[in-house]
C-alpha cells in the first residue's frame, strides 16, 4: 500500500532536482534541515530516526543530497526517509515541512485491529504490519 | 544546417558581458590590488572562459562545465588569500557557483585526532563549502611524507574523490609556497591533475609596495608627507633585504607601527591646536624610527 503523508502528499514522488530545490527554499530561510527515515510510518509516530546531524550550516542543497544519498546507500528499498525543515525562531519553533523522499520496495500497510469494550462498544485502532518483525530484523 | 547559421541570431557579447556583471568586479580588482599582472591576466581568461561557455549554453551547445579547481603558489604576503576571497564573488557572478561564499581552512580543519575522526570532519568542511569556494591555506600541511600512517593522507583521499565527482559542486583552491606546494604535487600527483589553473604570484617590486603603502594609507583616511614618502620608499629597500620579509604583509605592519609612533607624537606635543591635516598625516620620523635601517646597514656590513 503506497503511503503518502506530510507537505505534499498529493503529488507524486518529488525528483531529486525537485528535492533539491525544497532544501535550496529551507536554507534560503534559514531552516534547519533534516533527514529522517523509519520503518514505521505510521501517521502517530514521530519519533523517526535522525539521519547524522541537523543540518542548519549548509549553503547549498548539494550538501544535504549528499547526505541523502549516504543514508541511501543504508536505506533505499528498506525503510521510508523523509527530509524535514526546522524552523527555530521564536514562535514558530517547529517544522516547517516533511515530506517523503524514499520508500520501501514493499509497503506492507497497515492492520485495522478491533478491540471490545464495556459490552458491545468497539474501539478501532491501527498498527503497522512492519512491526510485526522481531526486534532483532527492524533496524 | 547551413540555413541554420544563416539565420541564426547573433550573439551580442557586449550586451553579455555588461549583464554579466563582472566587469564592475574586475575593474575593482585593477584599482584596489597594486601589480599582480600574471594574476589578474588569468582571472581575466577564466572571465572569459565562462562568459563563452554560457553563450555557447544559450544557444544549445553543450559541454561539460570548465574544472575550475586552482592552486596559488607564491611568498608571503603576495595576496594569495585576498585574491582567494574575490574568486568567490568573480564566479559567483558568472554564474560558476550558486553561492557567494568562501570556506577558509587549514589542516586542522579537515583533520582529526584520531581513528574515526578525519572521515566526518573532512566531509564536514566540504558540504559547508558546497555551492561555493573551499580555500585551504598551506595545504601541504595535509601530508606529511614522514609519517604514511598520518590521518593526512585520509583526508587528501577525500578531497581527491569530490573533486572529482563534485566539480560541479564546489571549487577548491589550494594556497601556499611554491617550493613547498610543488614538492606537495609530485607526492601527490592526483591534485596536480584535478587542478586546472597553476597561478603563481609574484614578489612586489619597490615600487609596488610603496603603491600598495599608499592605498593602504589611503583606505584608513592616512597619508605621507613628502619626506616621509621618500623615508618610506628608503625603508622598503632596507625591510627587503631582511629575512621573513613578507610583501604586503610587511607593509601592513610598518604602516601600523608608523601610525602609533604618530599617535604618539601627537599626544606628546599637546597643548597645541591639532588640525584634521595632523591627524591625517605620517611624518618622515615616524618612519625613520624603526629598527630596520640600523639592521640594514649592520647585515650589509657582515657581508
Ligand atoms: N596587490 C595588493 N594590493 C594591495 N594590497 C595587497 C596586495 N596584495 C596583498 N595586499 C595586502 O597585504 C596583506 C597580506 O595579503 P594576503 O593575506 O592576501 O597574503 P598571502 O599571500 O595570503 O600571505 P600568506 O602566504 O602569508 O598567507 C593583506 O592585508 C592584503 O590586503
Ligand atoms: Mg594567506
Amino acid at each position: 500500500m503506497r503511503i503518502t503523508q506530510g507537505t505534499f502528499s498529493f503529488l507524486p514522488d518529488l525528483t531529486d532536482e525537485q528535492i533539491g530545490t525544497q532544501i535550496a527554499y529551507a536554507q534560503k530561510n534559514g531552516w534547519a534541515v533534516n533527514i529522517e527515515y523509519t520503518d514505521d510510518p505510521h501517521p502517530r509516530n514521530t519519533y523517526w530516526e535522525l539521519w547524522g546531524q541537523p543540518m542548519f550550516d549548509f549553503k547549498d542543497p548539494a550538501a544535504v543530497l549528499y547526505e541523502l544519498a549516504e543514508c541511501r546507500k543504508v536505506f533505499k528499498g528498506r525503510a521510508y526517509i523523509r527530509i524535514s525543515a526546522f524552523d527555530n525562531t521564536w514562535g514558530w519553533e517547529s517544522v516547517r515541512y516533511s515530506f517523503i523522499v524514499d520508500r520501501p520496495e514493499e509497503e506492507p500497510g497497515f492492520a485495522l485491529e478491533r478491540l471490545e469494550v464495556d459490552g458491545r462498544s468497539q474501539r478501532y485502532s491501527t498498527r503497522a504490519y512492519s512491526t510485526d518483525k522481531p526486534a532483532g530484523s527492524r533496524y | 544546417m547551413a540555413d541554420d547559421i544563416a539565420t541564426a541570431p547573433v550573439i551580442d557579447l557586449d550586451a553579455a558581458f555588461q549583464d554579466s556583471g563582472v566587469g564592475p568586479i574586475l575593474e575593482q580588482l585593477e584599482t584596489e590590488l597594486v601589480g599582480l599582472r600574471p594574476v589578474k591576466r588569468r582571472i581575466r581568461e577564466i572571465a572569459a572562459l565562462l562568459l563563452i561557455d554560457k553563450l555557447r549554453k544559450d544557444v544549445g551547445l553543450t559541454s561539460q562545465p570548465p574544472t575550475l579547481h586552482m592552486s596559488f603558489t607564491g611568498n608571503p604576503g603576495t595576496g594569495k588569500t585576498t585574491v582567494a576571497a574575490r574568486m568567490a564573488d568573480i564566479l559567483h557572478r558568472l554564474g560558476y557557483i550558486r553561492s557567494n561564499h568562501l570556506v577558509s581552512v587549514t589542516r586542522d580543519d579537515l583533520v582529526g585526532q584520531y581513528i574515526g575522526h578525519t572521515a566526518p570532519k573532512t566531509k564536514e568542511i566540504l558540504k559547508k563549502a558546497m555551492g561555493g569556494v573551499l580555500f585551504i591555506d598551506e595545504a601541504y600541511y595535509l601530508y606529511r611524507a614522514e609519517n604514511e600512517r598520518d590521518y593526512g593522507q585520509e583526508a587528501i583521499e577525500i578531497m581527491l574523490q569530490v573533486m572529482e565527482s563534485r566539480r560541479n559542486d564546489l571549487v577548491v583552491i589550494m594556497a601556499g609556497y611554491a617550493d613547498r606546494m610543488n614538492q606537495f604535487f609530485t607526492s601527490n600527483p592526483g591534485f596536480r591533475s584535478r587542478i586546472a589553473h597553476h597561478i603563481d604570484f609574484p614578489d612586489y617590486s619597490a615600487d609596488e609596495l610603496l603603491q600598495i603603502a599608499e592605498l593602504m594609507l589611503k583606505e584608513q583616511n592616512y597619508r605621507f608627507s613628502p619626506s616621509a614618502r621618500d623615508a618610506f620608499s628608503k625603508y622598503m629597500a632596507a625591510r627587503m633585504s631582511l629575512p621573513h620579509f613578507s610583501n604586503a604583509r610587511s607593509v601592513r605592519n610598518a604602516l601600523d607601527r608608523a601610525r602609533l609612533r604618530q599617535a604618539v607624537r601627537l599626544f606628546e606635543t599637546r597643548g597645541h591646536a591639532i588640525t584634521r591635516d595632523d591627524l591625517m598625516t605620517l611624518e618622515a620620523d615616524e618612519v625613520l624610527a624603526s629598527r630596520v635601517f640600523a639592521a640594514a646597514e649592520e647585515a650589509a656590513q657582515e657581508n
